[in-house]
């Protein structure tokens, strides 16, 4: 334990000093608990003025829905958003971290942050991995050179395209992407389509449902729309809601007051020389 | 779970290794601060180690900030501490609550490997979890004052722990106000 402190804090980057231990523990017969998946339709198209970007917002373990809206459409810069789908924590972990990257990037350059920046800071850290962080990304943004959307595979591969989904909810959404979509695109047609992209694959994909989130991107100024549409209100909601006649029984109770922080006011006259 | 401007967690009290129960006053919902709680679940070495270790990042905080951690800061951390094992996981799934700035109650929860979930109304973790989500979505209603509230995550708790096996002995519920800590041992069913 005293070794450990000395290291502390740790130098970032992965840890995989309970490998062993784990491995052990899973043939003498412990389950290891699964992850938090994003069972999702993430989708992406190019307007006229910019980029439209859209999400579904239900995170699922295994068959249960462990949140019924979650946020998968994640910050990256001001100008350049991103959806994920695959592992939550994988996704979460590298976007906050190329996010800061980014950052970092902005403060030593000074220029406004490009999407193509992103997409190798992504791709790199997804190769170098061999597609263990199990991330699959939707990313999209406007800068200098224009609006761009890229597709990045969990073993880092890569797309450019005008229009893209991806997730487990992708064969639904680019069925509508695939019908209606037009170059040239205005910002309310372009979201009403995407609006229908993930409605089309909230309806038809177990993995995704919920709410529809959109993040519409344009030149020097971005519009979060979160939970634009619901389409599944909780309509059985009973007024009175659950009174129970029985109270629970009480073994031991404690009860500590919290005390007050004390403050000290600096009062008095000021010191004189 | 939320109620107006305090929290509850709560947790049973089992022990036990596959199907033997071990202890039946187990602890399961550490204090950081005053006014944070973490609940840890899954495997109890992990738990312990994990509090261990969060407490001791909490103090070197304090030291330094000479002040408590916000419960929005520390659910990074946690997350932060779990992702670091992405690839030999810790196996426990934390539910942190706490009361933020002006007394505004936080609650998340985490899978292994540190994917936060923030809720607004309850958040379940453990081997029970699939009954939990169903006892809580059906009992939960917005705004509840303490009182309401530890009945009704006790009431959810208990419910949920009686059709699950390798949970029960009874249930340990903490509900935080801005002024102070109720703690109550709860009798469930001993089997």
């Amino acid at each position: 334990m005293i070794r450990e402190a000395m290291e502390m804090p740790p130098k970032g980057g992965f840890s995989f000093d309970l490998c062993k231990r784990n491995d052990m523990l899973v043939k003498k017969g412990l389950k290891e608990p699964s992850f938090l998946k994003t069972g999702t339709t993430i989708v992406g198209l190019i307007f006229k003025d910019g980029v439209i970007l859209g999400a579904d917002t239900r995170a699922t373990e295994g068959p249960i829905v462990a949140d019924k809206n979650c946020e998968k459409i994640h910050y990256m810069a001001p100008n350049i958003y991103c959806c994920g789908a695959g592992t939550a924590a994988d996704t979460e972990a590298v976007t906050d971290m190329v996010s800061s990257q980014l950052k970092l990037h902005r403060y030593h350059t000074g220029r406004e942050s490009r999407v193509v920046t992103a997409l190798s800071l992504l791709k790199s850290h997804l190769f170098s991995y061999q597609g263990y962080v199990s991330a699959a990304l939707v990313l999209g943004g406007v800068d200098v050179t224009g609006p761009h959307l890229h597709t990045i595979y969990p073993h880092g591969s890569t797309d450019t395209l005008p229009f893209a989904t991806m997730g487990s909810g992708s064969l639904a959404a680019m069925a509508v992407f695939e019908s209606k979509y037009r170059e040239g695109l205005t910002r309310d047609e372009g979201v009403k389509l995407v609006s229908e992209a993930i409605c089309s694959g909230i309806f038809n994909d177990l993995g995704s449902g919920s709410n529809v989130d959109i993040c519409v991107i344009t030149q020097g100024e971005k519009e979060y729309l979160r939970n634009h549409m619901l389409p599944n209100p909780r309509t059985y909601i009973s007024e009175k809601g659950y009174s129970f006649s029985k109270k629970t029984e009480v073994l031991r109770t404690k009860i500590t007051p919290l005390r007050e922080m004390v403050e000290v006011i600096e009062g008095g006259d000021a010191m004189e020389e | 779970m939320v109620g107006k401007n305090c929290f509850a967690i709560a947790s049973d009290r089992r022990l036990g290794v596959q199907l033997q129960t071990i202890a039946t006053d187990f602890q399961k919902i550490y204090k950081i601060h005053e006014k944070l709680f973490i609940g840890l679940s899954g495997l109890a070495t992990d738990a312990q180690t994990l509090y261990q270790r969060l407490v001791f990042r909490h103090k070197l905080y304090e030291l330094r900030e000479e002040r408590d951690m916000k419960p929005e800061t520390f659910a990074s951390l946690v997350s932060a501490l779990l992702y670091e094992k992405r690839f030999g996981p810790y196996f426990c799934q934390p539910v942190i609550a706490g009361l933020g700035d002006e007394d505004k109650p936080f609650i998340c929860t985490m899978d292994s490997i540190g994917a936060k979930e923030l809720a607004k109304d309850f958040v379940v973790a453990g081997t029970a979890s699939e009954s939990l989500y169903g006892a809580c979505e059906s009992m939960f209603k917005p705004d509840m004052e303490p009182e309401e509230l530890f009945e009704t995550i006790s009431q959810a708790l208990l419910s949920s722990v009686d059709r699950d096996c390798l949970s029960g002995w009874g249930g340990h519920v903490y509900v935080v106000t801005p002024t102070e800590v109720t703690e109550r041992i709860l009798k469930g069913r001993m089997d």
